[in-house]
């Protein structure tokens, strides 16, 4: 019979935490921020079709930094409660905030209860039809959750691009200037250097968009236009 | 096929399945209708639509009118609808029946593209669309007949294509034009008449009204234009851009050109 030697449970808490944390640290960035006409999702991203941002429902958009199995896992059981939800209820009552709560209570299980903590962090963002109806959740690896105000970094050098973030930022940029300024702030970690346009992804929850679904992923070419422009 | 796929040793799952249908089916059973004796009961109806290919792509129209037996239930249904950005289904039949395949139809395209983050192609959906039918088979036994139209942009041919399915499923593509639905003989009377291959928007919209007024002189259960009210028949086009609503006001000039040929009746 083999049986495990006692561990404190600050001390297992301490060591998963730290698990996580490096794990994460190890991975490149995203940055996510209101501007004009929605919320912006920009990610640095080596790879045109493993995404890190993606469309959850109409108004909503998820974005996942860290271990791509394990967020990716995540995104999809996110547009399945968002879909069955909307078939079930109706489409406008399906809200960022119930599916924050879910990634929440579900990374918290695992947090706590399996061996191994996932090793990402999530953002899950919202627009509504009103000039300033935006909101950003932020899900960390062991269920905890923000919603924070205006902007939001995760993931590799998330601290330093909040510092950045929070000198930075304003209100009101169009798209254009909200993308460069992203760009420009990502370029400034770990060290200063450049960040080729074709490994930038980028998606917008455009609330001035004529159609239902609020989603809309930039074109490595737009991107790139942006950026030149 | 509601169990998702499992690797054969270990017996973990393997892979996301991308469709929504399943996904309803293993979480929420209870939500999908189930048999009855329906047969017996008045239900609403849709009558007729059409589908047809012109120079940009596709045209798909129908008429307004459901009837449940003798009685009209409603003089404004709407029976054609964009499945997604590209396609575009009709459906006549049972109309509570119809209308909640179109739902789940449309819900399927949009889950399979969000979770794979691809579209699929347009004879992906219109496989997809002849399994559903095929699933509802027990209930169409039951009289809960929908037998719809598809049609779509194939952006892999650069070219519009329609696809005509019966009650069990079965699927055929049409290269020309195809009606459904109680008016569908007399419209495609119509249509044989006076589709040609290469029509422009403006003539494809006009045959289309011709068509479905024929119906509506030869078919009680379809209803025609309704010049008084302002009701008038719903037309949709897929083109390159996409799947667009036709406005009001181009349906009712094709409307009002039809009749204006026609003249007073002697």
């Amino acid at each position: 019979m083999s049986f495990m030697p006692y561990v404190a449970p600050e001390q297992l808490m301490k060591d998963r935490s730290d698990y996580a944390h490096k794990g994460i640290a190890r991975g490149r960035s995203v940055i996510a921020l209101e501007y004009r006409d929605g919320l912006l999702l920009l990610a640095e991203n080596p790879s045109a079709t493993l995404h890190k941002i993606s469309e959850v429902y109409d108004r909503i958009a998820f974005a996942g930094v860290g271990k791509y199995s394990e967020f990716e896992e995540l995104r999809i059981a996110g547009i399945r409660l968002a879909d069955l939800r909307g078939y079930q209820y109706g489409r406008e009552d399906v809200k960022a905030r119930d599916l924050a709560n879910a990634y929440s209570q579900a990374l918290s299980t695992i947090f706590t209860q399996q061996m191994k903590p996932y090793e990402i962090e999530l953002l899950v963002g919202e627009v509504d039809g009103e000039d300033d109806g935006t909101s950003i959740y932020h899900i960390l690896f062991d269920g905890s959750v923000t919603d924070e105000p205006a902007y939001v970094a995760m993931g590799g050098h998330a601290e330093e691009l909040t510092d950045a973030l929070r000198d930075r930022y304003q209100a009101g940029w169009d798209l254009e200037t909200a993308v460069r300024t992203a760009v420009q702030m990502l370029a400034t970690v770990p060290e200063a250097r450049d960040v080729p346009a074709a490994q930038i992804e980028v998606g917008v929850l455009d609330r001035t968009r004529d159609a239902r679904r609020a989603f809309r992923r930039l074109s490595k070419d737009e991107v790139a236009s942006i950026l030149a422009g | 096929m509601t169990d998702p796929l499992r690797l054969p040793l270990a017996g973990t799952a393997f892979g996301a399945s991308p469709s929504f249908i399943e996904l309803v089916r293993q979480e929420r059973p209870e939500a999908f209708p189930v048999l009855g004796d329906a047969a017996h009961i008045a239900i609403p109806h849709g009558t007729t639509v059409l589908g047809f290919k012109y120079a940009d792509g596709i045209v798909m129209a129908g008429d307004r009118r459901a009837t449940a037996g003798n009685i009209i239930a409603d003089a404004k249904m709407r029976k054609v609808f964009a499945a997604d950005d590209y396609s575009a289904i009709a459906i006549a039949g049972a109309a509570g029946q119809a209308v909640e395949l179109v739902k789940l139809f449309q819900l399927e395209l949009e889950h399979y593209e969000k979770i794979t983050g691809d579209r699929l192609s347009l004879d992906g959906k219109a496989n997809r669309l002849a399994q559903m039918i095929r699933q509802n088979f027990p209930l169409a036994m039951q009289g809960l007949v929908v037998v719809p139209l598809f049609g779509g942009f194939d952006e892999r041919r650069d070219e519009g294509r329609i696809f005509y399915y019966d009650a069990t499923g079965g699927r055929w593509e049409e290269d020309d034009f195809q009606t459904t639905g109680s008016g569908g003989q007399p419209a495609k009377n119509s249509l044989k008449k006076r589709w040609r291959p290469g029509l422009t928007r403006d003539d494809a919209l006009r045959v289309a009204a011709e068509a479905l007024i024929d119906a509506a002189e030869d078919d009680a259960a379809t209803g025609g234009p309704d010049v008084a009210r302002g009701i008038w028949p719903v037309m949709l086009t897929v083109t390159g851009r996409g799947a667009d609503d036709v406005p009001d006001a181009d349906i009712r000039a094709a409307v009002d050109e039809v009749l204006r040929d026609r003249g007073p009746s002697s």
